[in-house]
């Protein structure tokens, strides 16, 4: 308990920041049919109203009120990002330290196939595999975690592989250590900090590949409200200076940078450095 | 004559062909009304053309596959492209008439079976060969037989024979009479191209077209040249041109407000308001036979119960639907496909309104309560295919029917989900006439019956109307075809769609477009000019 | 060393042909596997059954895949892609001047992001937890949440509207080297702003971690400026990260153009892509495939190489 408020008091203003937004999105996220005037997909006025009490924010161009697309769009966005970033990760990572430890042929075959994926270019390779098996959520979020999870390969791979030639670990194998304890205990602590950062970014990149795939026409079903479309929807309006395309771009950048700033907390604390 | 406008010089030539085509019985009474309008335009302020300069055109509809080989066209890019450098028999005037082009006139037996098109003699093409029959016959030919694979091959499948009456007279027989053959040849499929040995040269670009083209990269650009040999001489001002294909709506918008272009072609109607605000923008907005249908499987359950279809089509509100997917920009539609823009629109049947009651009154009569069905859509399909899937669910809601909204790929849309799933979102390019439309889609056997409506009625008066050269008679059959679409064909028809065109002030046009396909039917090149 | 070197550099190019084999059988299976074909595709809504038929024996795609696969490896490897299915062109015309147009943007759009990108991560580190460091976190992390297109709309309405510079960068063969990149400067800066952020924020990761290390904890204690330790003692070994993200990126910018190339109308291999994949135009779609592919197993290889030279622990493994 002690140890908890000690950790409590060390957090820095900015990873606050970030905890704070992240609680508040996953409170808007859980309560949307609460906090949201209309229904996710309700018409309820004219074609891009302005701001006004009755539309907080306006209205879309089918005239449904842009602040409750909001807000059920946090629901559908953050929920689909956590899942296919976690997924990408669990899956990568592990595979990454699995090569980088045991070597020889798990290592050539894992990374000549993960090679072979990330050469071919993600968005098409997202199109095809998508056009394929159909745009279902359940498609979309296993594809995209898979293509993110040859990228954490990579990573965790090639941050593992100086791990490995440490002296401690060349110990622990000595002393007769299990896969598992290496794994576990030696190696992905040591490089929890570039995955860390990774996974920061990682999960925005989640939004901009589906924002990517509605600009190419294949994007989540609607009219289910998520930002990456309810962006693309709007873009064209930005031509003329307008700021309503702005308005779900900037609930994706804020989420980015709150992420991104426990990331960094994370970090920070992971290498136990002071101030 | 010199010095007289192009259009006084068009409506001349339309009298002679008027007076030629069939003595004055099927067209006569539509071109009058349109000649009428026209000189009223013409007395108020008709501008004059002026020659030179260099036209940027940003165009959507351009792809890196496309080629010059007529028989793939299928987007404005390359349509406007096979018209400037190219010519067919006839042409669509900018009042949706039929005029003369490589033939200067024509005649049909009666019946309208047998039709002789009268070439234009010393007509040169671009590459130095003079035009004459054969080419005719084989650019035709192009498009026909077993092993054509072109788009148009439908549209010719009604020609029994072509054959050469000496160099310029070309006859055509048709398996059954058409009373609006010389509209069918002014398609853009059917460009005229020089042919050797019985095979038109299509990839060297010659043609007798106004313009020469100078370079073409597929889906980037086709750099043009007026042509100082064109047989034509009252249009083409311009003296050079480029085409950029850009297909990203916005990307053409800011082309257009930077200038880096001075014509773009579909205007996102979500942001056409914003665009007419910006000074030096002209907003050319052209109503046109365009139309979006939402065809459901008549023969298919629970669509083959005619309540069912009726329910449907009572359950979309077709003034939100243009409102909202079109900004306006266009008009509603009666769940058939002739719209207020055809000679034979019967204006006087009763527009079909919103009304959930009724709806579910339907649903009940087919025992069909709480009916769900899936709609599937692309905004492949047109532009707003997908909000518009959205406003008929919300829509159809109100009268108790679950509609799911199926958001396909737009990629291999046309292959894999239209005339493939049971209730789609489609598009149907304008057709200069009645006949062309009913025949490719409403017909009990045409290819694209996309409703599999099947009626003998339906088919008898489609095909009596053909060849029907009695104006009030044929009036009257295609309202009852009007009829008989609307109440128990097997598409919502919820509205027609403008053609939207974004100009600088630098580039004037006639007071009146065509409104075949955009950009002035894919002939602005040849008829817009410099102001 | 230098054995052991060229020797990863062969046993790589090796592996790299194989992988480039493996693509193109899955490239040319996930084409076969889409819905429709090249004749559906290009008469779209205008197809019949008929005309479809012509379509197919004409360009023989009612042979089996496998002898179409095998015709077209076997051209391959006589150094022969063959034509565009859609429009009979040949393919090494329609490439070349596409490939080169792709490099250039690349090319600029690193020149621009890797000096930034290694300089504000350097500084960052250095600077770490002060409103520098929360700055530019700040202002990165914005400049990625916003989604490529997004970003190019943004660029245009802020410089091309006002005139700075052109809203379309259709740039052509005959155009000199200071137009072409006059013209790619906003493409360019769009894809800056997506790549700057990944590996700046690495980079600074990398930095980080390696600070608490009781050697950095020595040199610190020996009265090594921050500035120097961060440059001398921590970069060198945290480049072997920082070169296999730079690596990544690189082949981004060559590889994920797509949506810039369309916004901007920049006749890049992207497009080419993006097009034939939608038209099933097999032959294009592989000949894009592979030079990506082959850009990719090659920046790799360098990255690989690089991070083995800068950690003498991985040479001396084995």
């Amino acid at each position: 308990m002690k140890d908890l408020t000690k950790t409590l008091r060390q957090i820095s203003l900015s990873a606050w920041f970030g905890i704070v937004v992240v609680s508040v999105y996953i409170l808007v996220a859980f309560f949307a049919p609460v906090i949201a005037p209309y229904g996710e997909t309700e018409i309820v006025g004219g074609v891009f109203e302005p701001w006004s009490d009755e539309f907080l924010l306006g209205t879309d161009n089918l005239g449904r009120d842009l602040y409750s697309r909001l807000v059920y769009g946090a629901r559908n966005t953050v929920g689909i990002a956590i899942l296919t970033t976690l997924l990408a990760f669990a899956f990568g990572s592990l595979m990454g330290v699995l090569s980088a430890t045991i070597g020889g042929w798990l290592d050539q075959l894992m990374g000549r196939s993960v090679d072979v994926l990330m050469a071919i270019p993600q968005l098409i390779f997202a199109l095809l595999l998508l056009t394929i098996f159909g745009t279902s959520i359940i498609n979309m979020i296993l594809i995209i975690a898979l293509l993110d999870s040859t990228r954490v390969y990579r990573l965790s791979r090639a941050a593992a592989v100086n791990v490995v030639a440490m002296d401690y670990i060349e110990a622990a194998k000595l002393r007769g250590e299990g896969l598992g304890y290496l794994i576990f205990r030696e190696i992905l602590p040591n490089i929890t900090a570039p995955l860390v950062a990774e996974f920061g970014l990682r999960f925005c990149y989640v939004f901009l590949l589906i924002s990517a795939l509605s600009f190419l026409g294949l994007g989540i079903q609607p009219p289910t409200a998520d930002w990456g479309s309810m962006v693309r929807e709007s873009a064209n309006l930005i031509s003329f200076g307008e700021v309503t395309p702005l308005i779900p771009a900037l609930a994706i950048a804020l989420l980015t940078v709150a992420v991104n700033f426990i990331a960094d907390w994370f970090l920070h604390r992971s290498t136990g450095l002071k101030g | 004559m010199k010095n007289k406008n192009p259009i006084d010089n068009l409506l001349g030539n339309a009298q002679v062909s008027r007076r030629r085509f069939l003595q004055g019985t099927t067209l006569a009474g539509a071109s009058m009304a349109v000649g009428g309008s026209l000189l009223s335009g013409n007395v108020l302020a008709e501008p004059v053309p002026r020659r030179g300069g260099h036209l940027k055109a940003g165009l959507a509809g351009g792809s890196t596959s496309d080629s010059l080989d007529p028989t793939t066209f299928s987007d404005t890019f390359m349509i406007s492209v096979g018209f400037s450098i190219r010519d067919n028999l006839t042409e669509l005037g900018q009042d949706n008439t039929v005029k003369p082009a490589l033939a200067e006139s024509w005649e049909a037996e009666p019946g309208a079976a047998k039709w002789t098109f009268k070439l234009r003699q010393g007509v040169q093409f671009s590459n130095g060969k003079p035009f004459g029959a054969e080419d005719v016959i084989g650019s035709i030919n192009a498009h026909r037989g077993a092993d054509s694979k072109s788009g148009a091959k439908a549209l010719v499948e009604g020609i029994k024979n072509i054959s050469a009456d000496g160099d310029h007279t070309v006859v055509f027989e048709l398996t059954s009479g058409n009373a609006d053959f010389p509209y069918i040849l002014t398609d853009y499929h059917l460009n005229v191209g020089p042919v050797v040995d019985g095979k038109p040269d299509w990839l060297s670009g010659a043609g007798t077209g106004l313009y020469l083209l100078e370079a073409f990269e597929p889906g980037v650009r086709a750099v043009l040249k007026r042509n100082p040999n064109a047989w034509q001489t009252e249009f083409g001002f311009f003296d050079s041109a480029e085409f950029i294909a850009i297909s990203d709506d916005s990307a053409r918008q800011s082309a257009l407000l930077t200038g880096e272009v001075d014509v773009i072609n579909r205007v996102d109607t979500k942001t056409v308001h914003l665009m007419k605000r910006r000074s030096g923008i002209r907003i050319l907005d052209v109503p046109s036979r365009t139309h979006y249908s939402m065809p459901m499987f008549s023969d298919m359950a629970p669509y083959n119960d005619p309540n069912v279809r009726l329910a449907l089509k009572h359950a979309i509100d077709r003034q939100e639907f243009l409102d909202k997917v079109l900004h306006g920009y266009g008009q509603i539609g009666n769940d058939h496909p002739l719209g207020p823009a055809f000679r034979y629109h019967a204006a006087d049947i009763p527009q079909r309104e919103y009304d959930p009651e009724k709806a579910k009154f339907y649903l009940r009569k087919a025992g069909q309560e709480g009916l769900t069905v899936n709609y599937h859509c692309a905004d492949g399909a047109y532009a707003g295919a997908v909000d518009g899937g959205v406003l008929f669910q919300e829509n159809a809601s109100k009268a108790g029917i679950k509609v799911n909204v199926v958001k396909e790929p737009n990629d291999g849309y046309w292959s894999n989900v239209w005339l493939k799933k049971s209730f789609v979102a489609s598009n149907w390019g304008s057709r200069p006439v009645e006949d062309m439309i009913l025949s490719l889609a409403y017909l009990s056997d045409a290819k694209w019956n996309e409703g599999h409506f099947k009626d003998q009625q339906l088919d008898q008066l489609i095909i009596a109307a053909r060849s029907e050269l009695d104006e009030s008679r044929r009036r009257e059959m295609y309202r009852d075809v009007q009829l008989i679409i609307r109440d128990q064909g097997g598409s919502i028809i919820p509205a027609f769609a403008n053609l939207i065109q974004g100009l600088s002030e630098k580039v004037s046009t006639t007071g009146q477009i065509g409104g075949g396909w955009d950009m002035d039917g894919g002939h602005f090149l040849k008829r817009w000019w410099q102001s | 060393m230098h054995a052991s070197i060229s020797s990863l550099v062969l046993n790589r190019l090796l592996l790299g042909v194989v992988t480039l084999f493996v693509i193109s059988i899955i490239i040319f299976c996930g084409v076969e596997l889409l819905p429709g074909d090249l004749a559906q595709e290009i008469l779209g809504q205008s197809a019949t059954p008929e005309s479809i038929a012509a379509f197919r024996q004409q360009l023989g795609l009612d042979r089996p895949a496998t002898e179409r696969y095998l015709e077209w490896l076997l051209g391959v490897v006589s150094g022969d892609f063959g034509a565009s299915l859609a429009n009979g062109r040949e393919i090494s015309e329609l490439m070349g001047e596409r490939l080169g147009n792709t490099l250039f943007l690349a090319g600029m759009s690193a020149l621009i992001s890797i000096p930034l990108a290694l300089t504000l991560g350097v500084l960052a580190a250095l600077y770490r937890n002060t409103a520098f460091d929360k700055g530019t976190s700040i202002c990165t992390l914005t400049a990625i949440s916003y989604p490529e297109f997004f970003v190019a709309y943004i660029l245009i309405f802020l410089l091309a509207q006002t005139g700075f510079f052109p809203s379309i960068s259709n740039i052509s063969g005959d155009m000199s080297l200071m137009e072409k990149a006059y013209r790619t400067v906003l493409p360019a800066l769009t894809m800056t702003m997506v790549v700057t952020a990944h590996m700046m924020r690495m980079t600074r990761a990398a930095l980080i971690n390696l600070l608490g290390s009781p050697y950095i904890e020595m040199a610190r204690l020996k009265g090594v400026s921050p500035a120097r330790v961060i440059v001398r003692h921590a970069l060198p070994n945290a480049l072997g990260i920082v070169i296999n993200v730079i690596a990544l990126n690189l082949a981004y910018l060559v590889v994920g153009v797509v949506i810039v190339e369309v916004v901007f109308v920049y006749p890049g291999l992207g497009q080419l892509l993006v097009d034939s994949v939608a038209k099933r135009d097999i032959t294009v779609v592989q000949a894009c495939s592979l030079i990506f592919a082959m850009t990719y197993v090659l920046l790799n290889l360098l990255a690989d190489v690089l991070s083995t030279l800068s950690n003498p622990r991985l040479i001396h493994q084995r």
